[in-house]
Parts: structure tokens; C-alpha cells; sequence
């Protein structure tokens, strides 16, 4: 009984806890935001890009979220991002570490965070 | 730890050692929270104690790894499931079958070992999936296309063994691969068809070799572990065009999918044909259904409400690819054939020449046209997945008449809700039949997901007794549906289960998968 209502739930509280803190974190380097930029483009894009067929980016809207483009996001936070990655939400998927890994991972959130205000 | 079934904490700590030895220990996953990520996202066991999960995860990035891999699992009898990009939502995603079995995650191995322009294949690993294989077409500028599956993040090896569908008119997956690498469960290594021949020149151009045909034995089965596979590409077409077809009276189908059939058999058409309804689709969002319920509208009803709707009773949109004078012809042929039947209707339809610059919003068929994407994954707003019912029946009017009307007889009886669920009226997925799909929602509600498993196991048995089978299906009905297979008490499953016993001794690999287990976990 580890998952789906304490999943849902776990992942609220993460929007809530961490939307918008503006962790003050040391600002990544360029090759870093690089790495990340390429990793974002391999394997969230594809869903969370603008424009039509995007079904992330459209789910994200039905829900509110504005802007509903992740790589328009200030808000997003290396710990939100984690969750979504590695627990999914609603019909995204998780992904495996044989996916994207740690390194990746770390890298795709010094991408989506990179314009947040300190 | 979570355990393999069957095997001893200190075994499987010794095991999950060499895996790290074999592999590296980065690539050796055994926490929970890491083997969490290999559940099935679109579990129908949510919250419940069947949801499969691994034990461990080992993920090899060679075949010489592979094989100590095997010998480990031989040694300890631990159970594999073997994965290629772990994509199959809505069939168990990288999940396995058997809980506590050890996911073999084949992601790492991920080269194009080739892409041959002038005779339009490539030869890919496990883990290379439709995105990486397209990127690396249109970063060389090569003139071929793929031909990905609807959701484009799975690989085509792994939809190809699935005999999954795309469409273009290489549609049919499985008839579309040309040899393969197979590393059986004694670590021994096998190339089939041409590959056999040291030194061929021709293993992704001819698939059958000598001797007996083998490809198949490694297709939606345990048998060994697919590390290559030649899949034929499509040289790009010079150009495409749309006819959209339509009929007004419920009795036109049987020509209408009669003529159908005879263009997709002679090549006029190609690629995959949706049949539609405007008018039942009219009737499904008034509160109705797509399927022939019991006590819904009479076909006079129907046909009525066709002239007063000015809607077509049945129609669909037909794909014409090839050189443009030869498409021109094939179009004006179909229109031919069509006019036969009284009261149809033609529009024509999108048109272009290729190579083709797309952008963003411009309503260019992607998946039809080879380029992978995820937009059908925009079916499933609001839902926390879905597993799917894909049954196959016969190319005919009639056919679909009756899967309508037996469906929905299902429907009816079971009191299944039609909101929130996808159906589609046929699929020409493969050539000679169609295929129906039935999509339904997966929730975050035990007692939900157990009366969709319900509804589930009812239609599989009510078509396999009108003598339709399911063409795939998930972990969770693998046995249920191996189990409508059963012509002369069950001997397709007695010779699998032969050759499982011959080739898997310990029964390491897969167990269960497509209902084939091993003699150890064998019910008596």
C-alpha cells in the first residue's frame, strides 16, 4: 500500500513545499545548464515542449499551471523535479536511472531552474 | 531485500555481488527505492499485493556481460525478466511478470550499429529507441524513414519482438525486421537467418537463411535475449495524399470493407486505415455507444438520424504513398472503386511532396509520416494510465457487425461505464485483418481496477469464443489469454512449454511471459 494515494499525496505536498522558495543554491555552471539542456531535449521535450501534441505541457494547463511549458517555469525546484522524475505523475511514467541518471537528473534541473530569481 | 521467490537472502546477496562484478557496481540497483522505478506506471494492481515489482535490476552493456549475467541466474536460479527500453505502458512497462524476479534492463546497450541508405535498414541494440533512431536518420540526412509506434519512446527492437504496430506503410513491425542476435539462457549466441553464415553480407536483407525459420521463436516469448535486430526502413516517398471515403446506409460496409481490403492487398493503399463512424461517434457523445448495445437505436434509427445530421454512417480516410504520378493513379483507382457502392461520398484530402519542413501546430500526421512523437498520449488527460483489449477479427463488414454487437453485449452485462475510456472501430495495424481497441483507464482505486480486470477477462473469452484473439496483451492477463489459445488441449502451449524446458532448463528467463513458464513454476 505504498503508492498511487500516498504518491498523489507526496506529490502535492511537494508543489506546496516547494514551489516558488527560490532555494538559494550556488547558480550551476554553463556546461552543466548544457548537459542539462540536451538531456531535456532527449527525454522531456518530446512531452513538455510548446505547442500542439505536447500532452505534458497540455495536461499541465488543464491543470492550471501556468505557464504550462516547463522551460518557461522560476519556480521549479531540483527537489520537485526529482519527485516528478522518479515517482511520475498522473499518466507521465517514472523514469529508470538506466534512463536518465543522477548526473542527468541533476543536470535537467540546473537547466529548468536556471532563470529562477535567487 | 526484496527476495526472487524461492531463493536465499545469503544466494542473493552473493548473486546481486557478481552482478556487480559482472557489470560494474553502479549498474547493479537493489534498493527499493530503485527498484521502485520498474514498476508498471499503469498498473491495474494499484495499492494492491499483485502489483509485480523487481527485486533488482542488472543492466549489461555488452553481450560478453549478458552472458555472465546468464551464468549467475543459472547458478542461483534467479529469475529474469528482460526489458529493452521498459516502454511497454499499457503492457506491464518494464515490470515483470513473476514479482521478485530481477529486471534485465537492456537500456545501456544502445548503438545503431548501422543504417544502410540504399537498401533501407538498420541494425539497432536493445535499448536504442524510435527518437534516438530517427535523430540519427536526420542528423545524417539519410533518405528513409522509420516506422514508430504511436508513443515513439519505446524501441524498435522492443515493439518489433512485441509485434507492436506503427503507420506507414511499413506498419507490420515483425514482418518488417530482417535477422537477429539472440543470446539463449546457456550464454551460447545465436544469429539467425542470414547471420548464421560467418562473414554474410545479407543479414538485414534476407531474413530467412537456411533451415528452419527461428525469428519467431524469440517474438512476445522467453526463449533467449535479443541483443540485435535488422528492421527494414522505408525509402522517403515523393509524395502523399489523403482520400477520405464515406457511405451512408449501416449494410454499405460489407462493400465498403470489402473494397477496403482489395486496395490494402493489391498496394493501392498502404499504411494503417482507421474505419470510421460519424454517426456513431455522434451517438457516443449524446450518451450513446460506438458498440451495438442491447435496446440501443435500430439500424433505421441509425440511418435516420444519418440524413437528418447529414453524417455518414461509416467512413475513413484512405493514405496513398509512392511517387506522385503513381499516387495520383492509386487515388483516382480507389475513387474508382469506391463510386461502386450507391451514395458514396469523396472528399479529398492533405497533400504533400517530401522532404517536408514541419513546425509546430501545422496538423502534418508525424506518426504517418515516420516522425515519432508523443502526442497520443493526450488520450489519457485525467488518468493515471490505461491497459488496453486488442483483439483480432476478420477483414469484413460483417466481422465488424458482430464484434460490435457481441462487445457490447459484454458491455451491457458487465455495466461498464463508456466515460473516460477510449474505443476505436477497426485498425489495419496488419495486413489481412483488422485489429479492434479497446483502451481503458487505470486509477488510483483498487475496487475500479478490479472490476476493469473483470471486464477485461470477459472480453477476452467472449471473443475467443467468437474465435477472435488478443494480438498482445499485459502481464496481468498473460495466462488468460494464453489460455484462449487452446486448439487440441492447449498443444501450441504444451510445445512452447518443450521448448522452455529444452532451451531454459532452470527456467531463468521470463517466466511466464506470454504464459510460457518454466517446468519448476509450472502449475500441475
Amino acid at each position: 500500500m505504498r503508492r498511487g494515494g500516498t504518491k498523489a499525496i507526496l506529490l502535492v505536498a511537494a508543489c506546496a513545499i516547494f514551489a516558488g522558495q527560490g532555494f538559494a543554491a550556488p547558480r550551476p555552471d554553463d556546461s552543466q545548464i548544457e548537459r542539462g539542456h540536451k538531456a531535456y531535449q532527449k527525454w522531456c521535450y518530446p512531452c513538455h515542449g510548446p505547442g500542439a501534441g505536447k500532452p505534458g505541457t497540455a495536461s499541465l494547463a488543464a491543470r492550471g499551471q501556468k505557464p504550462a511549458v516547463l522551460e518557461e517555469r522560476t519556480d521549479l525546484t531540483p527537489a520537485m523535479i526529482k519527485i516528478f522524475v522518479r515517482h511520475g505523475v498522473s499518466f507521465m511514467p517514472t523514469f529508470r536511472k538506466t534512463e536518465i541518471s543522477d548526473a542527468d537528473l541533476a543536470a535537467i534541473s540546473a537547466y529548468l531552474t536556471k532563470n529562477n530569481k535567487p | 531485500m526484496r527476495l526472487p521467490p524461492g531463493v536465499s537472502g545469503k544466494d542473493f546477496a552473493d548473486a546481486l555481488r557478481q552482478f556487480e562484478e559482472a557489470v560494474g557496481k553502479e549498474w547493479v540497483f537493489s534498493s527499493d527505492e530503485d527498484t521502485d522505478l520498474y514498476r508498471d506506471a499503469y498498473s491495474p494492481f494499484w495499492h494492491e499485493p499483485e502489483d509485480p515489482v523487481a527485486s533488482a535490476a542488472v543492466a549489461p552493456e555488452s553481450v560478453e556481460q549478458i552472458q555472465k549475467i546468464l551464468k549467475i541466474a543459472n547458478d542461483y536460479k534467479i529469475p529474469l525478466w528482460t526489458i529493452s527500453t521498459g516502454k511497454n505502458l499499457a503492457y506491464g512497462g518494464a515490470a515483470p511478470l513473476l514479482s521478485g524476479s530481477v529486471v534485465l534492463d537492456l537500456k545501456r546497450m544502445d548503438k545503431i550499429l548501422e543504417v544502410n541508405e540504399p537498401n533501407a535498414y538498420a541494425l539497432v541494440e536493445p535499448g536504442v529507441s524510435y527518437f534516438d533512431l530517427y535523430r540519427y536518420i536526420q542528423d545524417r540526412g539519410l533518405k528513409v524513414w522509420i516506422d514508430p509506434p504511436d508513443p515513439g519512446w519505446g524501441s524498435p527492437m522492443g515493439n518489433t519482438l512485441e509485434r507492436g504496430g506503427g503507420r506507414t506503410p511499413m506498419r507490420d513491425h515483425w514482418a518488417n525486421h530482417c535477422g537477429m542476435e539472440v543470446v539463449l539462457a546457456n550464454g551460447d549466441v545465436v544469429r539467425t537467418g542470414m547471420g548464421a553464415l560467418p562473414g554474410a553480407k545479407t543479414w538485414q536483407q534476407y531474413p530467412y537463411g537456411f533451415g528452419p525459420y527461428v525469428d519467431g521463436m524469440f517474438s512476445q516469448s522467453n526463449f533467449g535475449v535479443v541483443t540485435k535486430m535488422g528492421v527494414w526502413l522505408l525509402p522517403q516517398p515523393e509524395a502523399y495524399r489523403e482520400l477520405t471515403v464515406s457511405v451512408p446506409k449501416h449494410d454499405d460496409l460489407i462493400p465498403f470493407v470489402d473494397t477496403l481490403s482489395y486496395l490494402l492487398n493489391s498496394g493501392i493503399i498502404q499504411g494503417t486505415i482507421l474505419l470510421a463512424s460519424p454517426l456513431l461517434d455522434y451517438r457516443a457523445a449524446h450518451g450513446g455507444s460506438v458498440l451495438d448495445m442491447p435496446g440501443g437505436p435500430s439500424i433505421a434509427e441509425n440511418e435516420q438520424l444519418g440524413r437528418e445530421k447529414n453524417l455518414a454512417y461509416w467512413s475513413c480516410t484512405l493514405h496513398f504513398y509512392g511517387a506522385a504520378k503513381v499516387v495520383d493513379a492509386q487515388w483516382e483507382h480507389a475513387r474508382e472503386k469506391y463510386s461502386a457502392i450507391p451514395g458514396a461520398t469523396f472528399q479529398d484530402g492533405k497533400s504533400y511532396r517530401f522532404p517536408l519542413q514541419m513546425k509546430e501546430g501545422d496538423g502534418v500526421p508525424r506518426v504517418a509520416f515516420g516522425v515519432p512523437d508523443l502526442s497520443v498520449f493526450g488520450l489519457l488527460q485525467g488518468s493515471s494510465g490505461h491497459i488496453g483489449f486488442s483483439p483480432i477479427i476478420p477483414m469484413s463488414g460483417e466481422a465488424v457487425f458482430q464484434s460490435l454487437k457481441v462487445f457490447g453485449q459484454v458491455y451491457a452485462e458487465m455495466g461498464v461505464q463508456q466515460k473516460n475510456q477510449f474505443f476505436a472501430l477497426p485498425w489495419s495495424y496488419f495486413p489481412r485483418s483488422f485489429v479492434l481497441l479497446f483502451g481503458f483507464p487505470i486509477e488510483h482505486d483498487v475496487e475500479k481496477n478490479r472490476r476493469t480486470r473483470e471486464v477485461f477477462k470477459r472480453l477476452a473469452q467472449a471473443g475467443a469464443e467468437h474465435g477472435w484473439g488478443e494480438y498482445r496483451t499485459h502481464i496481468a492477463f498473460m495466462d488468460t489469454v494464453a489460455n484462449t489459445y487452446s486448439f487440441n488441449d492447449h498443444a501450441l502451449r504444451r510445445f512452447h512449454e518443450t521448448v522452455k524446458d529444452a532451451v531454459d532448463p532452470n527456467g531463468i528467463l521470463s517466466p511466464g511471459k506470454s504464459g510460457i513458464w518454466p517446468k519448476r513454476m509450472r502449475k500441475a
